[in-house]
């Protein structure tokens, strides 16, 4: 296995790098990219299959003489965690990574195999380009399969904090579709700049590629905060530690193109500003995995510092450079003839969302990199924590939640005094009955500002549907449902797309109510005893401790009564891991749309007398995952769905009946929303 | 007479009222929690000693407990924790010399950024009105 | 080709690129203590009891050794637990000197962090014994006054009561001998100031 799976490595990473180099020689020479590129993707995506298959296989059957399964391996991991650990270390991590970007590229191949134009040519070099680099990195300085001689008996299995939750088997693997997806952008940058033909053919081949991955790091972004708050056990779900914003600003950036690239498709500008905004995407993708991987930072989610954090600095540069020259080379290419109808269009609050997700973005970045400044410039050692982003963030994100409800209102071009007024009078009201109700139980001002205008954009984009259908209802005579069903299928982007605002402001529903209004309790509770926490009362009925194969668990039976009826039984417990001294929690929570339960075991009796248990009450938590989950839906519809304007309309004279409908359709709900 | 009466009582409140009861057991809380979640768990990684259940973590807190119970100020706290472990400690960094562009530099892009949208926003607007002196009625298909 | 651009992208890029160059060359649980010059903090912990028998109950202890009663002889503090496995490398080394040193007027600590009596006491059994007193700190005062980061650890104080060092990490003959000499050859230090003040953070 081992040798099989290190020669695919080898012969994978001659094949790309010769890929890389005939894409951009032979596509320079005959001005389209030569056949032959496809068969190397698809072959290089097929070595990194083999590859990764051999890997899996090897941890499964463990073969200790392999360097990976030796360090992360061991005979009393259970079946499905010894699968996952295949991104549990550096190295499987870095070999998972090239498979997905394998997958990645021979999908781009597949999907575009009808073109040969030069700007695919170089697309798909770019993307054989970063293979090549991720090849090289499991060739030299990350190889999952050195040899151990002699083969140990037994490994001390994947860090315990991993194989503790099952989240662990989702949050990777949609982190990586997320994070490497941005790659695939990258390229078709890349490919439109280097090839010069910066026309709308780029923004909409990049647009669902985009999305797809978005909507892949959403979710993982989300998984990863549903896993903090279901095994860290201090109750929070997002800590702003340096791995976290490492995969925050890539989304933000993301965000920021998604919205600015409707722009450029529908006024044809900004062009410069979106390929920067792909390429510092990919770019902020690369300085994540830089600080995960280089020891620059300390963090949870931090891999054992090695040699590689050279290698991805170079490479950084690398690309910083090449790109920066393309952009410089291609200035009149991207020069656009840029033109606003008026500051009240929903071209201006695109600019205006831009701003802030840019802001937002250089706030993150300056954070988690100060500390290296403070060292740099004074020698001090400093933290940058989450005390300090959420100061300088909360306004952000209020200012963008309030952008969010206002954007779905402006009209493309211009907006009609009236019509403006008819779009904003049911959110205003909104939010002032959201403001009032919020006064009767809170001054803060950020409290009620965040609920009022959770309300306001919340009553904003849900308009939308209503007014998209009436059009549709009034213009072809539908019932409500079919209209409904019918305007959301036929432009799945918009639709799609305000429900990912909805997602958002779910979960910015739920993080205030979580945040503000949680109530603690730490106490040490003696067999029997009851303590109160909020409406709840506790009571300790007994410990009990549990061999499993590669873990000792202590449990605390913890009965749960609300208002004096026993409505649970709790089981926070520990985990004792052969390899770690300090043992891992396992809350336990009860969770409901109004309110979390959430109690974490902190310190027990050798002799079940006492136990010392932390528990929180968390309001609207599950909120948070409700949003997460719209979010999700949101973007897959968005970027898989048929249709939407975009799409070449059917010629309206030669098309048959329903075609003609949805046309007249589509021409009302348009009429609706694009007013004179 | 009412000023001499009332200065006796202030003096009698004062001498009554012990200066550790001043802080009640609620707001003791609150403020435990509020200086534990700025300080850095020294054991962890990157977490407050709020958060962490690190049995250091939680001596910490006793003792930001103790010293705000004995009447110390929350930037007092702070302070002593600076002697031991340095800057490191603190999960907000002070507002003064380099650690002032943290605070200030996201403002000042924010709005030059602003400013920058609302010149070329501008610019675009008078650029379409010279160019369409009507616009199109029609809505844009592309 | 837009040179002024592409000059001004360099330019926006090139700090950010050496800034992270530089993170490379740091390690960031490398922490400097501002401990070292200021005068140590005082405490006063009770000395663990060593001839116990196993399973017998915790006996009280009768001894106790204050800081400030030891001004005038140099002090190696160290912080250790049984359950620290770096412990054990440095553990016979700092056994070793610390009678070599006694005559040169220093003297060692060990403070036992976060661990039982019980285990400590079998631990040292288990290593071969040690030549100091091991004091017990239960609620970890003593190890967050020094600002511990974890074990081990090593402070070595003045004779002035001044804190001198603070080694992260276990502790080498090396560093030993090499720190304990030169104290030993600096001439009596000027009289200790008074803890200072601590400086009120905004």
């Amino acid at each position: 296995m081992r040798e099989l799976g290190y020669a695919a490595i080898l012969v994978g990473l001659l094949l790309a790098a010769a890929g890389t180099v005939l894409a951009a020689v032979i596509t320079r020479r005959d001005g389209r990219a030569p056949e032959y590129l496809k068969a190397i993707t698809y072959a290089v995506a097929g070595l990194l299959t083999v590859s990764t298959l051999a890997m899996v296989l090897a941890l499964v059957t463990n073969d200790f003489s392999v360097s990976y399964v030796a360090q992360v391996g061991s005979r009393a991991t259970p079946l499905d965690i010894k699968i996952i650990s295949l991104w549990s270390a550096l190295e499987g991590s870095i070999l998972f990574w090239g498979w997905v970007l394998g997958l990645y590229a021979a999908a781009v191949v597949y999907t575009q195999r009808r073109r040969d134009d030069a700007a695919i040519g170089y697309a798909t070099g770019t993307l054989l380009g970063v293979l090549t680099f991720f090849l090289l990195l499991m060739a030299l300085p990350a190889n999952p399969f050195g040899l151990v001689n002699p083969a140990p008996a037994d490994g001390p299995g994947p860090n315990p904090l991993l194989q503790n939750h099952y989240l662990m088997a989702v949050h990777p693997p949609l982190l990586y579709l997320g994070y490497v997806g941005m790659t695939v952008p990258f390229a078709f940058a890349i490919g439109a700049l280097a090839s010069g033909t910066l026309d709308n053919q780029w923004s909409r081949s990049t647009r669902r590629w985009t999305v797809t991955a978005w909507t892949f790091l959403s979710a993982a972004i989300v998984a990863g905060m549903w896993w903090s708050y279901e095994v860290l056990g201090w109750g929070g779900y997002w800590a702003w530690d340096p791995v976290e914003n490492a995969s925050f600003m890539p989304w933000l950036t993301a965000t920021a193109f998604i919205h600015s690239t409707m722009v450029e498709e529908r006024r044809g500008m900004l062009k410069a500003w979106n390929v920067t905004l792909v390429i510092a995407t990919f770019l902020l993708t690369m300085l994540g995995t830089f600080l995960t991987r280089s020891g620059v930072v300390i963090s949870v989610h931090a891999f054992a510092d090695g040699p590689i954090g050279m290698y991805f600095l170079a490479f950084i540069a690398v690309v910083l450079v090449f790109s920066i020259a393309l952009l410089a080379g291609r200035s009149e290419l991207l020069r656009t003839d840029s033109r606003i109808d008026a500051l009240a269009s929903r071209e201006t609050a695109f600019l205006f969302n831009n701003l802030l997700l840019t802001v937002f973005t250089f706030t993150v970045l300056l954070g988690t990199l100060f500390p290296l400044v403070g060292e740099a410039v004074r020698g001090v050692k400093v933290s940058v924590g989450a005390p300090f982003f959420n100061r300088m963030t909360v306004p952000i994100i209020v200012a963008l939640i309030f952008l969010m409800g206002v954007g779905p209102a402006l009209p493309w071009r211009k907006a009609a005094p009236g019509e403006l007024r008819r779009k904003v009078l049911a959110p205003v009201v909104a939010l002032v009955l959201a403001a009032v109700a919020t006064l009767f139980f809170t001054r803060a001002p950020y409290v009620v500002i965040g609920y009022s205008f959770v309300a306001f954009a919340l009553t904003s984009n849900l308009q939308e549907y209503f007014f998209g259908a009436r059009a549709r209802m009034q213009a072809l005579g539908e019932n409500f449902a079919t209209a409904l069903g019918r305007l959301v299928v036929s432009n799945p982007r918009r639709y799609g797309g305000y429900l990912a605002h909805i997602g958002i402001f779910a979960m910015a529903f739920g993080i205030i109510g979580s945040s503000v209004y949680l109530t603690e309790r730490e106490a040490t509770v003696r067999r029997g005893e009851t303590i109160a926490v909020g409406d709840y009362a506790l009571r300790y009925a007994e410990t009990w401790g549990r061999e499993e194969p590669h873990r000792y668990v202590i449990g605390a039976d913890i009965v749960v009564s609300k208002r004096g009826v026993v409505i649970d039984t709790l089981t926070p417990r520990m985990n004792f891991y052969a390899t770690q001294a300090q043992p891992i929690p396992t809350p336990a929570v009860k969770s409901s749309l109004k309110e979390d339960l959430y109690l974490t075991l902190m310190a027990f009796e050798r002799d079940g007398s006492t136990v010392t248990l932390k528990a929180i009450v968390e309001p609207t938590v599950a909120w948070v995952w409700i949003g997460g989950l719209l979010i999700m839906i949101g973007g897959f519809f968005a970027a898989f769905a048929k249709g939407g304007p975009t799409s070449p309309r059917p010629p309206r004279t030669a098309g048959d009946r329903p075609q003609q409908r949805e046309a007249v359709a589509e021409d009302a709900v348009e009429l609706e929303e694009a007013t004179v | 007479m009412t000023g001499g009466v009332q200065a006796v009582l202030l003096a009698l409140v004062l001498l009554v009222q012990p200066p550790a009861a001043a802080v009640d057991s609620a707001a003791l809380d609150r403020l435990t929690r509020e200086v534990s979640q700025e300080l850095r768990c020294p054991v962890c990684q990157g977490e407050s000693i709020q958060e962490s259940p690190a049995e250091l973590a939680q001596e910490m807190k006793g003792v930001v407990r103790e010293q705000l119970a004995a009447g110390r100020t929350p930037d007092e706290v702070k302070a002593y924790f600076v002697g031991r472990y340095g800057e490191w400690i603190l999960l907000r960094p002070t507002t003064t010399g380099v650690n002032l562009m943290l605070y200030w530099l996201p403002p000042i892009v924010m709005i030059a950024g602003g400013a920058v949208v609302v010149l070329l926003a501008r610019r675009w607007i008078r650029a379409s009105r010279l160019a369409t002196p009507t616009p199109s009625p029609t809505p844009d298909d592309a | 080709m837009n040179w002024k651009r592409a000059a001004m992208g360099t330019a926006a890029i090139a700090p950010l690129v050496a800034l992270l160059a530089f993170g490379m060359t740091r390690n960031p649980k490398e922490i400097l203590s501002p401990l070292p010059g200021r005068a140590a903090p005082d405490f006063a912990l009770a000395v663990m009891p060593m001839d116990v028998t196993d399973g017998a109950p915790e006996p009280a202890s009768t001894d106790t050794v204050r800081l400030a009663d030891r001004r005038g002889r140099i002090q190696v503090v160290n912080y250790y637990a049984s359950w620290c496995l770096a412990c054990r490398d440095e553990h016979p080394v700092l056994s070793a000197l610390a009678p070599r040193y006694a005559a040169r007027g220093v003297d060692f600590v060990g403070i036992v962090y976060k661990d039982s009596p019980s285990a400590m006491r079998r631990w040292i059994v288990q290593m071969g014994g040690q030549t100091y007193p091991a004091l017990l700190d239960p609620s970890a005062r003593s190890a967050i006054d020094y600002g511990l980061y974890g074990v081990p650890e090593t402070v070595f104080i003045g004779a002035d009561g001044r804190v001198v060092k603070k080694y992260i990490g276990p502790v080498t003959h090396q560093v030993l001998t090499s720190t304990l000499d030169s104290l030993i050859a600096l001439a009596p230090a000027p009289p200790v100031q008074p803890v200072p003040a601590d400086t009120v953070v905004r």
